[in-house]
């Protein structure tokens, strides 16, 4: 990227500083990690108060194990708010209608199609993206490393929803068969459409789930 | 020919722990300072004038920044064919859908509203969606220049009252055509016949729906336009992008690092990246146009779907001695489409029928635009004969892949029309026997033979085997590689980087010819401002055979370089060294000589062409100018693919199919599925392994039930969704499936691989509809999709029903 480029990736403000260590700052200083709302009217470039009745915007997230204050409005959609205000942008909008499963994330560990969820909703429970997997020296989860292993994808615009698919998946049924594998998480659709290949990275993802387990 | 320690290895793509950790950037993903976001007011009508467009209400909206028309686009000229070309933005829409204005915000839901506040006063025009019926005397035009392309003009043509009588008998009339060529006597093949069988038959229009939608981000900094967009070629957006919003192409970057599916429906880019790009221009900051699912069904392109009618005579041995084929082409409202003219070329060449007759006509309709999709032409084509071959070989109680292999084509086998000598054209090579004979191997056919028709309760089962060609690769294109003071090898890419992992996967290629450890190689992509050469558009199945020649051309220029720098620091005659080991050393003694690293120092020392000062004279001028911004780096091998080629590429599938059908509900599972490919020698077999599987997929959607539908009445859309027109998932799919390659060199390429992203749509296509022909009999279906309503109702009334002349239903 050129020196002068303005274009800012979505992780490069905590670049040279730990995400908790700015995430900390930012709660020290009173103010919500978003400071612009790109798709929400009333955020602060417009200045608008809240509407009446509407339901408390300044919330707390927990999402991948750190507390996030964010400024919601009533109206906001869980992907909407990842991927505009918390910077996470791993998770993907493929329909926006809970068809395609790009969008999924862990809630309280069950996978959820983000894009129809409502960020209020999930006030006090624990949200894991793509993002929140690799441990924070970036070795990757076990789901992970089987799709590295595989080449498990192709353009991999729905890989992020199917990894958090599986990973929800297997905590409920850690041994599964090819056809269960195949049924837990046939909510996601990939358009390259190699499911073969999909499946047998999936089936290697259960067994280093498996292993690291008893690891 | 080098030992093989690289091509033909599984390896992780560098592409790949950005991809699984979410950390890698698609067009939405990213932001800009002061960035506004826009929304599109889109057309309700199929055909209409936009008399009067009022902006003011909206313009006065607080945060609204400004509005975009068409008015605002550069000024073009009509075309040849005497049609405007599309624009992002008209005055004339032409389906329902087609964005007509944009307006910018500050946020998504301003811009929305302010949408509504438009007042637009449109006068409607006639409009048609089902080409037939634009064919009828009294049929309307979907165009004001006229309905249909003939001789490559847009002109008025209609069939006679005559013509459509042959329609109420559900025969596709034989009416005047627009295309036509013949090769042999039609007539004399049909007498030699001992079956003959003539059907007509409709093939759906599909979008292509790649699960990135044509989402795209521009600003502009010091007159130059930066778009980040989703593209199928980086190299070659610059140019189109360009001409969309009326620059130099100088002026233009474009970065597209990952793009979330294509199949034919990016290339390159989208004239929609217009929109941003020139409503950031008049606004003045950076403006994200994102596209939802619903808008890219509009302007995300689609297949053109096809009405035909197939004559085919096939001898007692199997032979097919007469083919005549026609088809009307549903071509959408815009630029003619050569999915008709792939479907005459690919229909004789998979099935070399002795004597062939083919015509078609282009028919223009107020739906959404259509380019190629994923095998145009050579997968809609594979519907229209397979089955009927399927019938023929049946009736002649002949084995359905023993038929496959006395027509395949083999060797130099010529195809499509007649040129002016008279001749036929012909391919580089062909080895579809081979697959035919792996694949009935790896699928078993001979046991899977014993179950086919066979019924047991409600449930029957049929077996199908198609072979599917296609295009597999052009030729002539750059490449740029530079070994550095490092010691590291870096290769420069055009190439899109839409999941084949091509854009990787052929620089192996050079690396294993230079010798050069993988781990020591840099693939820098994604991004025009990086100088990246002049390559092919990963479409048509291009990338592969025409970039590894490329790679392999830019590799023994560097090579030669090494041996010439070496020769004139050491002495001797360039003949006297060799590279390997990372050094360029005299033959027989790999410790000595310079290392990789020394020699890239010593280029640059030389200056002239050792390291990129003095360039070859054919590359290309987009070349070039990479390659001059990269002078002085280290050690360049730059070089245009000038290797001869004898023939026309085409690689191969054979695809094998087991389904099971309930012929109580018409429900049915495809349980298996095989697929071989002729594709030459295998580059990377991870990648070709999601290329067969998953092109076989997209064609098995086809068959099952993927399809357009239209409220025929008010030329508007129903199926605009996923859930309407709903791609196959994990549970439509058997649940594990084989694939092979025969892996046997073209001998029309140096590193003798060919492409392959078309073949498999066809072969997964073919092979399921000839299984439930199988399972169901002669007279279950004669359109696509073969849905369970379709099914169930042939079989209570002993008959297909569905019948085969209206489009979009």
């Amino acid at each position: 990227m050129a020196e002068n480029d303005p274009v800012v990736t979505a992780d490069e403000g905590q670049r040279g500083v730990s995400r908790r260590n700015f995430i900390k700052g930012v709660i020290a200083a009173g103010a919500a990690v978003s400071t612009t709302s790109y798709l929400f009217r009333g955020g602060s470039i417009l200045g608008q108060p809240s509407l009446p009745g509407a339901v408390e915007r300044l919330v707390t997230l927990n999402v991948n194990g750190q507390q996030r204050r964010v400024d919601v409005m009533k109206q906001e959609t869980l992907a909407m708010t990842l991927r505009y205000k918390l910077g996470l942008t791993g998770t993907k909008l493929g329909c926006d209608r809970s068809e395609c499963g790009a969008c999924t994330v862990l809630i309280d560990d069950v996978p959820h199609y983000s894009c129809s969820i409502l960020t209020h909703s999930v006030r006090g429970r624990k949200v894991v993206t793509i993002e929140g997997l690799a441990s924070p020296t970036g070795q990757l989860h076990p789901v992970q490393q089987a799709v590295v292993d595989a080449q498990g994808f192709q353009c991999a615009f729905c890989m992020p929803g199917f990894v958090m698919a599986t990973v929800g998946y297997l905590k409920t049924n850690p041994n599964p068969t090819r056809p269960e594998l195949a049924h837990g998480i046939s909510g996601n659709l990939c358009r390259c459409q190699d499911y073969n290949k999909i499946l047998d990275a999936m089936m290697l993802a259960a067994e280093y789930t498996r292993r690291s387990s008893r690891a | 020919m080098p030992e093989r320690t690289l091509v033909g290895q599984n390896y992780t793509t560098p592409d790949l722990v950005a991809k699984v950790t979410g950390k890698a950037k698609y067009a939405e993903d990213y932001r800009a300072e002061g960035m506004l976001f826009c929304k599109l007011l889109l057309s309700p009508m199929p055909h209409a004038r936009v008399r009067r467009i009022d902006s003011s209400k909206a313009l006065a909206m607080k945060g609204v920044v400004g509005v975009l028309t068409a008015d605002d686009f550069p000024p073009v000229k009509p075309d040849q064919s005497g049609l405007k070309p599309e624009q992002a933005l008209t005055n004339e829409p032409v389906y329902q859908g087609e964005p007509i204005l944009a307006v910018a915000a500050v946020d998504e839901v301003t811009a929305a509203d302010a949408i509504e506040l438009i007042e637009l006063d449109l006068e409607p025009l006639p409009f048609a969606v089902d080409p037939i019926e634009s064919l009828r005397p009294e049929g309307a035009n979907a165009r004001l220049e006229g309905n249909a392309y003939v001789d490559r003009k847009v002109a008025t043509l209609k069939w006679t009252a005559e013509d459509f009588r042959e329609v109420a008998a559900g025969r596709l009339p034989f009416g005047k055509g627009a295309d036509e060529w013949k090769v042999g006597d039609v007539d004399a093949g049909f007498k030699q016949a001992d079956v003959v069988i003539d059907e007509t038959v409709v093939i759906q229009s599909t979008g292509h729906q790649p699960l990135e939608t044509r989402t795209a981000m521009a600003y502009w900094q010091n007159g130059k336009l930066y778009l980040h967009g989703s593209t199928q070629s980086v190299a070659r957006t610059v140019a189109s992008v360009a001409g969309w919003v009326g620059v130099e192409p100088s002026k233009v970057v474009i970065v597209s690092e990952y793009t979330g599916g294509g199949f034919g429906s990016k290339i390159p880019g989208a004239h929609s990246m217009a929109i941003p790009a020139l409503l950031s221009k008049k606004t003045g900051r950076p403006v994200m146009m994102r596209i939802s699912r619903e808008e890219e069904h509009f302007i995300g392109r689609a297949r053109a779907g096809m009405q035909a009618r197939a004559r085919l005579g096939m001898r007692k041995d199997g032979r097919i001695t007469a083919l005549d084929l026609y088809i009307v082409m549903d071509n959408g409202p815009y630029s003619a489409q050569g999915d008709a003219r792939s479907s005459g070329s690919i229909a004789s060449l998979a099935y070399q029928p002795m004597t062939m007759r083919f015509r078609s006509v282009a028919v223009l309709t107020n739906t959404p635009p259509r380019t190629s999709q994923r095998s145009p032409g050579g997968m809609q084509v594979n519907a229209i004969l397979e089955p009927i071959i399927t019938k023929a070989a049946r009736k002649l109680g002949l084995d359905q892949v023993a038929v496959r292999h006395i027509n395949a084509p083999a060797g130099k086998a010529p195809y499509g029309p007649p040129g002016q000598n008279g001749k036929q054209r012909y391919v580089t090579s062909a080895f579809v026997k081979e697959a035919l004979d792996r694949g009935v191997e790896l699928f078993g056919w001979d046991a899977r033979k014993g179950r086919s028709g066979q019924r047991r309760g409600s449930k029957a089962r049929g077996i199908g085997v198609a072979v599917s060609p296609y295009v597999g690769g052009s030729i002539g294109f750059d490449a740029i590689m530079t070994i550095r003071p490092d010691g590291r090898l870096y290769f420069q890419s055009g190439i899109g980087n839409l999941g084949t992992h091509s854009t990787i996967d052929v620089h192996r290629v050079a690396a294993e010819l230079l010798g050069m450890p993988w781990e020591k190689c840099e693939v820098i992509w994604g991004d025009t401002s990086k100088h990246v050469p002049w390559s092919c558009s990963s479409a048509g199945s291009q990338t592969v055979h025409a970039m590894t020649r490329a790679a392999h051309a830019g590799a023994m220029d560097a090579k030669r370089k090494l041996q010439e720098l070496a020769a004139h620091d050491l002495g001797g005659k360039p003949d006297d060294y060799d590279v390997s080991n990372e050094r360029v050393h005299r033959k027989g003694n790999a410790s000595g000589g310079l290392t990789f690293a020394q020699a890239a120092k010593r280029a640059i020392e030389l200056g002239g062409k050792y390291d990129g000062h003095e360039l070859p004279k054919d590359i290309n001028p987009m070349t070039k100018t990479s390659a001059t911004a990269l002078a002085g780096l280290g050690l360049m091998g730059v070089a245009k693919d000038n290797y001869p080629r004898d023939g026309d590429t085409h690689s191969y599938v054979v695809g094998f199919a087991e389904v099971e059908v309930d012929v109580e509900t018409g429900a049915y599972q495809i349980l298996d599925y095989t697929a071989v490919a002729d594709c030459g020698t295998v580059l990377h077999p991870h990648s070709l392994a999601g290329q067969i599987h998953g092109g076989s997929v997209l064609g098995m959607g086809h068959a099952i039930g993927q399809r357009w539908t239209y409220d025929q009445h008010y030329g508007r859309p129903l199926a605009k969704r996923f859930h309407h027109t709903k791609p196959p998932t994990i549970l439509d799919v058997p649940v594990a499936m084989k694939w092979d390659a025969v892996n046997i060199p073209d001998p029309e390429t140096p590193v003798g691989a060919r492409g392959i992203g078309e073949p498999p749509v066809g072969a997964g296509y073919g092979a399921v509809l000839n299984a439930l022909v199988d399972a169901l009999g002669d007279d279950a279906f004669r359109r696509t999709p073969v849905t369970p309503d379709v099914i169930v109702a042939a079989l209570d009334a002993g008959k297909w029903t569905h019948e085969a002349l209206t489009a979009h239903v």
